[in-house]
Protein backbone atom coordinates (compact mmCIF):
# COMPACT_ATOMS: atom_id res chain seq x y z
CA UNK A 1 0.00 0.00 0.00
CA UNK A 2 1.27 3.22 -0.97
CA UNK A 3 2.64 5.14 2.09
CA UNK A 4 0.43 8.80 2.28
CA UNK A 5 2.93 11.48 2.35
CA UNK A 6 0.07 14.15 3.64
CA UNK A 7 1.09 16.86 5.76
CA UNK A 8 0.19 15.87 9.09
CA UNK A 9 -1.34 19.04 9.67
CA UNK A 10 -4.69 18.68 8.08
CA UNK A 11 -5.87 15.73 9.67
CA UNK A 12 -6.25 17.81 12.83
CA UNK A 13 -6.96 21.21 11.03
CA UNK A 14 -9.97 19.56 9.35
CA UNK A 15 -11.49 17.81 12.39
CA UNK A 16 -10.65 21.41 14.36
CA UNK A 17 -12.82 22.95 11.44
CA UNK A 18 -15.44 20.02 11.76
CA UNK A 19 -15.76 20.96 15.82
CA UNK A 20 -16.45 24.65 14.63
CA UNK A 21 -18.83 24.24 12.30
CA UNK A 22 -20.97 22.14 14.59
CA UNK A 23 -21.07 25.02 16.79
CA UNK A 24 -22.11 27.54 14.63
CA UNK A 25 -25.35 28.54 15.34
CA UNK A 26 -28.40 27.63 12.33
CA UNK A 27 -31.30 29.37 12.16
CA UNK A 28 -34.28 28.55 14.73
CA UNK A 29 -36.38 27.24 11.78
CA UNK A 30 -33.63 25.15 10.29
CA UNK A 31 -31.57 24.25 13.53
CA UNK A 32 -32.84 20.39 12.39
CA UNK A 33 -31.06 20.43 9.20
CA UNK A 34 -27.45 20.85 11.48
CA UNK A 35 -25.35 18.03 10.14
CA UNK A 36 -23.00 16.19 12.14
CA UNK A 37 -20.02 17.80 10.52
CA UNK A 38 -17.46 15.41 13.07
CA UNK A 39 -18.83 12.27 11.63
CA UNK A 40 -18.81 13.38 7.78
CA UNK A 41 -15.12 14.51 8.13
CA UNK A 42 -13.75 11.16 10.40
CA UNK A 43 -15.50 8.97 7.99
CA UNK A 44 -13.51 10.98 5.41
CA UNK A 45 -10.12 10.25 6.36
CA UNK A 46 -11.15 6.52 7.44
CA UNK A 47 -12.34 5.97 3.99
CA UNK A 48 -9.02 7.50 2.44
CA UNK A 49 -6.35 7.32 5.04
CA UNK A 50 -7.16 4.33 7.67
CA UNK A 51 -3.59 4.65 8.83
CA UNK A 52 -4.53 8.18 10.14
CA UNK A 53 -7.60 7.59 11.52
CA UNK A 54 -8.60 4.28 13.32
CA UNK A 55 -10.71 2.89 16.06
CA UNK A 56 -8.83 4.94 18.47
CA UNK A 57 -9.05 7.93 16.88
CA UNK A 58 -12.27 7.73 16.63
CA UNK A 59 -12.88 7.21 20.23
CA UNK A 60 -10.38 10.24 20.36
CA UNK A 61 -12.37 12.14 18.48
CA UNK A 62 -15.56 11.26 19.95
CA UNK A 63 -14.42 12.46 23.63
CA UNK A 64 -13.38 15.71 22.33
CA UNK A 65 -16.59 16.47 20.53
CA UNK A 66 -17.87 15.25 23.97
CA UNK A 67 -15.92 18.05 25.48
CA UNK A 68 -17.00 20.82 22.86
CA UNK A 69 -20.20 19.82 23.03
CA UNK A 70 -21.27 19.18 26.58
CA UNK A 71 -22.57 15.61 25.96
CA UNK A 72 -22.25 12.97 28.19
CA UNK A 73 -18.26 11.92 28.37
CA UNK A 74 -18.61 8.76 25.90
CA UNK A 75 -21.69 9.36 23.97
CA UNK A 76 -19.91 10.40 21.15
CA UNK A 77 -17.10 8.20 21.80
CA UNK A 78 -19.22 5.21 21.70
CA UNK A 79 -21.08 6.68 18.15
CA UNK A 80 -18.28 7.43 16.51
CA UNK A 81 -16.83 4.19 17.54
CA UNK A 82 -19.17 2.48 16.24
CA UNK A 83 -19.60 4.79 12.85
CA UNK A 84 -15.75 3.75 12.42
CA UNK A 85 -16.08 0.26 13.09
CA UNK A 86 -18.88 0.32 10.32
CA UNK A 87 -17.02 1.54 8.03
CA UNK A 88 -13.70 0.29 8.35
CA UNK A 89 -15.31 -3.51 8.00
CA UNK A 90 -16.95 -1.96 4.64
CA UNK A 91 -14.24 0.30 3.62
CA UNK A 92 -12.81 -1.86 0.49
CA UNK A 93 -16.13 -1.46 -0.68
CA UNK A 94 -17.31 2.22 -0.32
CA UNK A 95 -13.94 3.73 -1.78
CA UNK A 96 -14.84 2.36 -4.67
CA UNK A 97 -18.70 3.30 -5.17
CA UNK A 98 -19.56 6.32 -7.25
CA UNK A 99 -19.98 9.42 -5.07
CA UNK A 100 -23.87 9.50 -5.27
CA UNK A 101 -23.61 5.73 -3.91
CA UNK A 102 -21.22 6.82 -0.90
CA UNK A 103 -23.27 9.22 -0.41
CA UNK A 104 -26.49 7.11 0.43
CA UNK A 105 -23.98 4.93 2.67
CA UNK A 106 -23.33 7.94 4.36
CA UNK A 107 -26.85 8.41 4.91
CA UNK A 108 -27.15 5.30 6.25
CA UNK A 109 -24.42 5.70 8.51
CA UNK A 110 -26.04 8.74 9.89
CA UNK A 111 -29.18 7.75 10.65
CA UNK A 112 -27.49 4.72 12.24
CA UNK A 113 -25.45 6.79 14.68
CA UNK A 114 -29.33 8.73 15.55
CA UNK A 115 -30.60 5.00 16.57
CA UNK A 116 -27.68 4.99 19.17
CA UNK A 117 -28.17 8.42 19.55
CA UNK A 118 -31.43 7.79 21.24
CA UNK A 119 -30.51 4.72 22.99
CA UNK A 120 -27.91 6.37 24.89
CA UNK A 121 -30.03 9.07 25.54
CA UNK A 122 -32.95 6.89 26.52
CA UNK A 123 -30.58 5.32 29.05
CA UNK A 124 -29.81 8.22 30.60
CA UNK A 125 -33.93 8.69 30.85
CA UNK A 126 -34.21 11.49 28.34
CA UNK A 127 -37.54 10.77 26.41
CA UNK A 128 -37.93 10.53 22.50
CA UNK A 129 -36.64 13.41 20.69
CA UNK A 130 -39.30 15.11 18.49
CA UNK A 131 -39.31 13.80 14.54
CA UNK A 132 -37.22 16.57 13.20
CA UNK A 133 -34.42 14.54 15.38
CA UNK A 134 -34.04 12.49 12.69
CA UNK A 135 -34.15 14.87 9.47
CA UNK A 136 -30.18 15.28 10.29
CA UNK A 137 -28.71 12.53 8.17
CA UNK A 138 -30.36 13.95 4.88
CA UNK A 139 -27.96 17.30 4.73
CA UNK A 140 -24.99 15.17 5.61
CA UNK A 141 -25.11 12.69 2.55
CA UNK A 142 -26.24 15.95 0.43
CA UNK A 143 -22.80 17.46 1.78
CA UNK A 144 -20.94 14.32 1.55
CA UNK A 145 -19.78 14.52 -2.61
CA UNK A 146 -18.71 18.26 -1.83
CA UNK A 147 -16.95 17.80 1.27
CA UNK A 148 -15.22 14.45 -0.12
CA UNK A 149 -13.70 16.52 -3.65
CA UNK A 150 -12.27 19.42 -0.93
CA UNK A 151 -10.91 17.25 0.79
CA UNK A 152 -9.53 15.24 -1.61
CA UNK A 153 -8.66 18.21 -3.16
CA UNK A 154 -6.80 19.82 -0.33
CA UNK A 155 -4.90 16.08 0.46
CA UNK A 156 -3.98 16.03 -2.84
CA UNK A 157 -2.37 19.69 -3.07
CA UNK A 158 -0.87 19.41 0.34
CA UNK A 159 0.50 16.66 -0.76
CA UNK A 160 2.22 17.48 -4.30
CA UNK A 161 3.87 20.66 -2.15
CA UNK A 162 5.42 18.31 0.09
CA UNK B 1 -16.78 -12.74 1.65
CA UNK B 2 -15.38 -9.91 -0.24
CA UNK B 3 -15.25 -7.46 2.48
CA UNK B 4 -13.46 -9.81 5.22
CA UNK B 5 -10.76 -10.83 2.81
CA UNK B 6 -10.38 -7.09 1.42
CA UNK B 7 -10.11 -5.72 5.69
CA UNK B 8 -7.79 -8.34 6.77
CA UNK B 9 -5.21 -7.17 3.06
CA UNK B 10 -5.68 -3.57 4.28
CA UNK B 11 -6.59 -4.43 7.72
CA UNK B 12 -3.44 -2.37 9.40
CA UNK B 13 -5.79 0.64 10.56
CA UNK B 14 -7.51 -2.40 12.79
CA UNK B 15 -11.49 -2.59 13.00
CA UNK B 16 -11.30 -5.58 15.17
CA UNK B 17 -14.48 -6.80 16.98
CA UNK B 18 -12.24 -7.14 20.12
CA UNK B 19 -11.21 -3.76 19.27
CA UNK B 20 -14.77 -2.21 19.10
CA UNK B 21 -15.94 -4.16 22.42
CA UNK B 22 -12.97 -2.91 24.30
CA UNK B 23 -13.82 0.81 23.31
CA UNK B 24 -16.89 0.50 23.25
CA UNK B 25 -16.74 -0.88 27.22
CA UNK B 26 -14.54 2.28 27.52
CA UNK B 27 -16.98 4.45 26.07
CA UNK B 28 -19.82 2.86 28.51
CA UNK B 29 -17.59 3.00 31.62
CA UNK B 30 -16.85 6.72 30.82
CA UNK B 31 -20.79 7.63 30.37
CA UNK B 32 -21.58 5.69 33.78
CA UNK B 33 -19.20 7.42 35.40
CA UNK B 34 -20.34 10.88 34.26
CA UNK B 35 -24.02 10.08 34.36
CA UNK B 36 -23.59 8.79 38.01
CA UNK B 37 -22.29 11.10 40.81
CA UNK B 38 -20.23 13.20 38.27
CA UNK B 39 -17.11 11.74 39.24
CA UNK B 40 -15.35 13.24 35.66
CA UNK B 41 -16.66 17.36 36.84
CA UNK B 42 -13.34 18.43 37.01
CA UNK B 43 -12.23 16.58 33.51
CA UNK B 44 -14.73 18.79 32.67
CA UNK B 45 -13.78 21.97 34.33
CA UNK B 46 -9.83 21.64 33.11
CA UNK B 47 -10.88 20.81 29.70
CA UNK B 48 -13.76 23.68 29.44
CA UNK B 49 -10.63 25.90 29.83
CA UNK B 50 -9.17 24.36 26.60
CA UNK B 51 -12.67 25.05 25.08
CA UNK B 52 -13.47 28.05 25.81
CA UNK B 53 -11.37 30.20 22.74
CA UNK B 54 -13.40 27.38 20.81
CA UNK B 55 -16.39 29.09 21.67
CA UNK B 56 -14.73 32.27 21.35
CA UNK B 57 -14.26 31.52 17.95
CA UNK B 58 -17.25 29.96 17.08
CA UNK B 59 -19.11 32.92 18.10
CA UNK B 60 -16.88 35.23 16.53
CA UNK B 61 -19.31 35.50 12.82
CA UNK B 62 -22.00 36.23 14.74
CA UNK B 63 -20.38 38.73 16.63
CA UNK B 64 -19.13 40.81 13.43
CA UNK B 65 -22.61 40.56 11.67
CA UNK B 66 -23.67 41.88 15.09
CA UNK B 67 -21.32 44.57 14.75
CA UNK B 68 -21.81 45.62 11.34
CA UNK B 69 -25.55 45.87 11.58
CA UNK B 70 -24.55 48.37 14.21
CA UNK B 71 -22.20 50.26 12.22
CA UNK B 72 -24.84 50.31 9.29
CA UNK B 73 -28.01 51.44 11.32
CA UNK B 74 -28.58 55.19 10.81
CA UNK B 75 -28.38 57.84 12.89
CA UNK B 76 -32.49 57.76 12.14
CA UNK B 77 -32.67 54.87 13.49
CA UNK B 78 -30.68 54.84 16.41
CA UNK B 79 -32.24 58.18 17.52
CA UNK B 80 -35.39 56.49 17.37
CA UNK B 81 -34.48 53.25 19.17
CA UNK B 82 -32.90 55.70 21.93
CA UNK B 83 -36.01 57.56 22.74
CA UNK B 84 -38.22 54.41 22.90
CA UNK B 85 -35.80 52.95 25.28
CA UNK B 86 -35.74 55.95 27.02
CA UNK B 87 -39.62 56.14 27.41
CA UNK B 88 -39.65 52.27 28.43
CA UNK B 89 -36.84 52.98 30.69
CA UNK B 90 -39.19 56.41 32.39
CA UNK B 91 -41.97 53.64 32.65
CA UNK B 92 -39.65 51.34 34.49
CA UNK B 93 -38.45 53.57 36.97
CA UNK B 94 -42.02 54.66 37.96
CA UNK B 95 -43.15 51.06 38.61
CA UNK B 96 -39.93 50.51 40.38
CA UNK B 97 -40.22 53.41 42.71
CA UNK B 98 -44.12 52.40 43.74
CA UNK B 99 -42.81 48.67 44.23
CA UNK B 100 -40.01 50.16 46.43
CA UNK B 101 -42.70 52.08 48.64
CA UNK B 102 -44.93 48.20 48.63
CA UNK B 103 -41.42 46.26 49.84
CA UNK B 104 -40.86 48.89 52.21
CA UNK B 105 -44.39 47.81 53.51
CA UNK B 106 -43.69 44.68 52.92
CA UNK B 107 -41.01 44.47 55.19
CA UNK B 108 -42.61 46.74 58.08
CA UNK B 109 -45.16 43.95 58.01
CA UNK B 110 -42.87 40.86 58.08
CA UNK B 111 -40.92 42.60 61.24
CA UNK B 112 -44.43 42.85 62.75
CA UNK B 113 -45.42 39.58 62.13
CA UNK B 114 -41.89 38.44 63.11
CA UNK B 115 -41.95 36.13 60.17
CA UNK B 116 -39.38 34.79 58.23
CA UNK B 117 -37.08 37.43 56.47
CA UNK B 118 -36.84 37.47 52.61
CA UNK B 119 -33.77 37.48 50.97
CA UNK B 120 -33.05 40.37 48.32
CA UNK B 121 -32.10 39.17 45.37
CA UNK B 122 -28.01 39.82 43.61
CA UNK B 123 -28.16 40.18 39.99
CA UNK B 124 -25.12 39.96 37.38
CA UNK B 125 -25.60 40.44 33.56
CA UNK B 126 -24.19 38.37 31.19
CA UNK B 127 -24.33 37.60 27.44
CA UNK B 128 -25.26 34.26 25.56
CA UNK B 129 -22.66 33.74 22.94
CA UNK B 130 -23.91 32.67 19.51
CA UNK B 131 -23.18 28.79 19.96
CA UNK B 132 -25.26 25.95 18.92
CA UNK B 133 -24.45 23.09 21.33
CA UNK B 134 -26.92 20.59 19.70
CA UNK B 135 -30.09 21.41 18.46
CA UNK B 136 -32.03 18.88 20.24
CA UNK B 137 -30.72 19.33 23.85
CA UNK B 138 -31.68 23.32 24.97
CA UNK B 139 -28.26 24.53 26.53
CA UNK B 140 -26.49 27.84 26.24
CA UNK B 141 -23.54 28.82 26.51
CA UNK B 142 -22.71 32.03 28.60
CA UNK B 143 -19.51 34.37 28.79
CA UNK B 144 -19.24 34.55 32.13
CA UNK B 145 -17.90 32.28 34.18
CA UNK B 146 -16.02 31.35 37.35
CA UNK B 147 -14.16 34.35 37.16
CA UNK B 148 -17.12 36.44 37.31
CA UNK B 149 -18.78 34.26 40.15
CA UNK B 150 -20.44 32.26 38.06
CA UNK B 151 -21.67 29.39 39.78
CA UNK B 152 -23.54 25.79 38.82
CA UNK B 153 -27.47 26.33 39.79
CA UNK B 154 -27.65 30.16 39.76
CA UNK B 155 -30.97 30.92 37.76
CA UNK B 156 -31.10 32.65 34.17
CA UNK B 157 -34.28 35.38 33.40
CA UNK B 158 -34.48 37.75 30.81
CA UNK B 159 -36.42 40.70 30.47
CA UNK B 160 -39.96 38.72 30.59
CA UNK B 161 -38.99 35.73 32.29
CA UNK B 162 -37.26 32.43 32.96
CA UNK B 163 -35.16 31.32 31.11
CA UNK B 164 -32.89 28.41 33.25
CA UNK B 165 -30.09 27.56 35.29
CA UNK B 166 -26.82 27.03 35.11
CA UNK B 167 -25.05 23.67 35.18
CA UNK B 168 -21.26 24.01 34.51
CA UNK B 169 -19.04 26.95 34.88
CA UNK B 170 -15.46 26.85 33.63
CA UNK B 171 -12.69 30.18 34.04
CA UNK B 172 -14.43 32.53 31.52
CA UNK B 173 -17.42 30.80 30.08
CA UNK B 174 -19.97 28.81 31.67
CA UNK B 175 -23.23 26.32 29.91
CA UNK B 176 -27.08 26.31 31.35
CA UNK B 177 -29.62 24.63 30.65
CA UNK B 178 -33.14 25.53 29.19
CA UNK B 179 -36.23 25.49 30.70
CA UNK B 180 -37.23 24.00 27.68
CA UNK B 181 -34.63 20.36 27.80
CA UNK B 182 -36.63 17.53 28.37
CA UNK B 183 -34.22 17.28 31.38
CA UNK B 184 -35.06 20.17 33.10
CA UNK B 185 -38.26 21.34 35.73
CA UNK B 186 -39.00 24.04 37.99
CA UNK B 187 -40.98 24.49 40.66
CA UNK B 188 -43.89 26.86 39.38
CA UNK B 189 -47.45 27.55 41.18
CA UNK B 190 -50.24 29.66 39.72
CA UNK B 191 -50.43 33.11 40.17
CA UNK B 192 -53.85 33.73 40.35
CA UNK B 193 -54.74 30.63 43.27
CA UNK B 194 -51.48 29.84 44.44
CA UNK B 195 -51.38 25.85 43.47
CA UNK B 196 -47.97 24.72 43.43
CA UNK B 197 -46.81 22.09 40.66
CA UNK B 198 -43.97 21.51 38.37
CA UNK B 199 -43.35 22.34 34.93
CA UNK B 200 -41.00 20.11 32.64
CA UNK B 201 -39.43 20.98 29.27
CA UNK B 202 -40.62 19.28 26.17
CA UNK B 203 -37.45 19.73 23.94
CA UNK B 204 -39.83 22.42 22.57
CA UNK B 205 -38.88 26.27 23.13
CA UNK B 206 -42.59 27.09 22.83
CA UNK B 207 -44.09 24.49 24.81
CA UNK B 208 -43.69 23.22 28.83
CA UNK B 209 -45.14 20.41 30.48
CA UNK B 210 -47.63 20.06 33.97
CA UNK B 211 -48.15 16.89 34.81
CA UNK B 212 -50.20 15.54 37.28
CA UNK B 213 -52.38 18.49 38.11
CA UNK B 214 -54.97 17.03 40.24
CA UNK B 215 -58.03 17.92 38.83
CA UNK B 216 -59.67 19.62 42.05
CA UNK B 217 -57.15 21.78 41.88
CA UNK B 218 -57.69 25.89 40.85
CA UNK B 219 -56.21 25.92 37.26
CA UNK B 220 -57.56 27.39 34.36
CA UNK B 221 -56.11 27.66 30.89
CA UNK B 222 -54.70 31.37 30.62
CA UNK B 223 -53.58 31.44 34.21
CA UNK B 224 -49.75 32.98 34.73
CA UNK B 225 -47.31 30.78 36.16
CA UNK B 226 -44.61 31.93 38.61
CA UNK B 227 -41.80 30.40 39.94
CA UNK B 228 -42.72 28.95 43.74
CA UNK B 229 -38.92 29.46 45.13
CA UNK B 230 -39.44 25.99 46.67
CA UNK B 231 -36.03 23.96 45.61
CA UNK B 232 -33.98 27.20 46.80
CA UNK B 233 -32.61 27.43 42.71
CA UNK B 234 -35.34 29.75 41.72
CA UNK B 235 -35.98 32.70 43.53
CA UNK B 236 -39.91 32.56 44.24
CA UNK B 237 -41.75 35.10 41.97
CA UNK B 238 -40.54 35.09 38.37
CA UNK B 239 -42.87 34.65 35.25
CA UNK B 240 -42.16 31.18 34.01
CA UNK B 241 -45.14 30.81 31.15
CA UNK B 242 -48.60 30.99 31.09
CA UNK B 243 -51.28 28.09 30.95
CA UNK B 244 -52.48 27.79 27.28
CA UNK B 245 -53.91 23.87 27.72
CA UNK B 246 -55.31 21.89 30.01
CA UNK B 247 -56.40 18.51 29.53
CA UNK B 248 -57.28 14.97 31.45
CA UNK B 249 -54.37 12.80 31.18
CA UNK B 250 -54.97 8.73 29.75
CA UNK B 251 -55.74 7.71 33.18
CA UNK B 252 -58.38 10.29 34.42
CA UNK B 253 -56.88 10.80 37.47
CA UNK B 254 -55.09 13.73 37.13
CA UNK B 255 -54.93 17.12 34.63
CA UNK B 256 -52.17 17.40 32.08
CA UNK B 257 -51.28 21.44 31.44
CA UNK B 258 -49.52 23.03 28.38
CA UNK B 259 -47.48 26.22 29.19
CA UNK B 260 -45.82 28.51 26.79
CA UNK B 261 -42.75 29.99 28.30
CA UNK B 262 -42.36 33.51 28.91
CA UNK B 263 -39.09 33.82 28.75
CA UNK B 264 -37.94 34.46 24.40
CA UNK B 265 -35.71 31.22 24.57
CA UNK B 266 -34.02 31.67 21.09
CA UNK B 267 -30.49 31.39 22.58
CA UNK B 268 -29.31 34.87 21.89
CA UNK B 269 -29.03 38.68 23.50
CA UNK B 270 -28.47 39.65 27.17
CA UNK B 271 -29.71 38.20 30.03
CA UNK B 272 -29.45 38.24 34.06
CA UNK B 273 -27.81 35.76 36.60
CA UNK B 274 -29.91 35.92 39.32
CA UNK B 275 -29.61 34.64 42.94
CA UNK B 276 -31.16 34.98 46.56
CA UNK B 277 -28.58 37.35 48.41
CA UNK B 278 -27.43 35.00 50.64
CA UNK B 279 -26.74 31.83 49.30
CA UNK B 280 -25.93 30.09 52.45
CA UNK B 281 -29.22 30.61 54.12
CA UNK B 282 -31.03 29.36 50.66
CA UNK B 283 -30.53 25.72 50.94
CA UNK B 284 -32.28 23.60 53.73
CA UNK B 285 -31.97 25.11 57.53
CA UNK B 286 -28.46 24.94 59.11
CA UNK B 287 -28.27 22.20 61.89
CA UNK B 288 -28.12 24.22 65.66
CA UNK B 289 -30.75 26.37 66.39
CA UNK B 290 -27.90 28.59 68.54
CA UNK B 291 -26.43 29.33 65.11
CA UNK B 292 -29.78 30.46 63.60
CA UNK B 293 -30.94 32.67 65.88
CA UNK B 294 -28.43 35.14 65.41
CA UNK B 295 -28.03 34.88 61.69
CA UNK B 296 -32.05 35.93 62.27
CA UNK B 297 -31.67 38.72 64.16
CA UNK B 298 -28.82 40.34 61.72
CA UNK B 299 -31.17 39.48 58.75
CA UNK B 300 -32.59 42.92 58.98
CA UNK B 301 -30.06 45.18 58.89
CA UNK B 302 -28.04 42.72 56.35
CA UNK B 303 -30.75 43.01 53.84
CA UNK B 304 -31.07 46.74 54.20
CA UNK B 305 -27.60 47.05 53.36
CA UNK B 306 -27.87 44.06 50.25
CA UNK B 307 -31.05 46.59 48.98
CA UNK B 308 -28.76 48.40 46.73
CA UNK B 309 -27.41 45.30 45.89
CA UNK B 310 -29.31 45.27 42.41
CA UNK B 311 -28.26 48.87 41.04
CA UNK B 312 -24.62 48.19 42.67
CA UNK B 313 -23.93 45.22 40.69
CA UNK B 314 -21.68 45.77 37.61
CA UNK B 315 -22.63 44.77 34.90
CA UNK B 316 -19.95 42.47 33.42
CA UNK B 317 -18.72 43.89 29.99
Amino acid sequence: MTRDRTRPGLFPASIAIALLLGLLPFPEAAAAFKPYWLALVLTYWLMEAPERASLGVAFLVGLLGDLVYGTLLGEQALRLTMLAFIVLRFRARLRFFPLWQQALAVLVLLANDRVVVVMVRGFTGEGLPPWEFWLSPLPGALLWPWLFLLLDDLRLRTRERA
Amino acid sequence: MGAGTSTSLFAEGGAGTLRLLMYLAAALVLMVADHRGGHLDRVRQLAGQAMDPLYWLAAAPARAVRAVNTNLSTRLELAARNEALARELLLANARLHRLGAVQQENRRLRALLGGMEQHELSVQLATLLDIDLDPFRHRVVLDSGSRDGVRPGLAIVDATGVMGQVVAVSASTSTAILVSDPNHAVPVQVRRSGVRTIAFGTGRTDQLLLPNIPPSADVRVGDELVTSGLGGTFPPGFPVGRLAELAPDDTGLFMVGKAEPAAALNRSGEVLLVWTGDATTAGPPASGGADAAPTGVDAAPADAAAEPAIADEQPSP
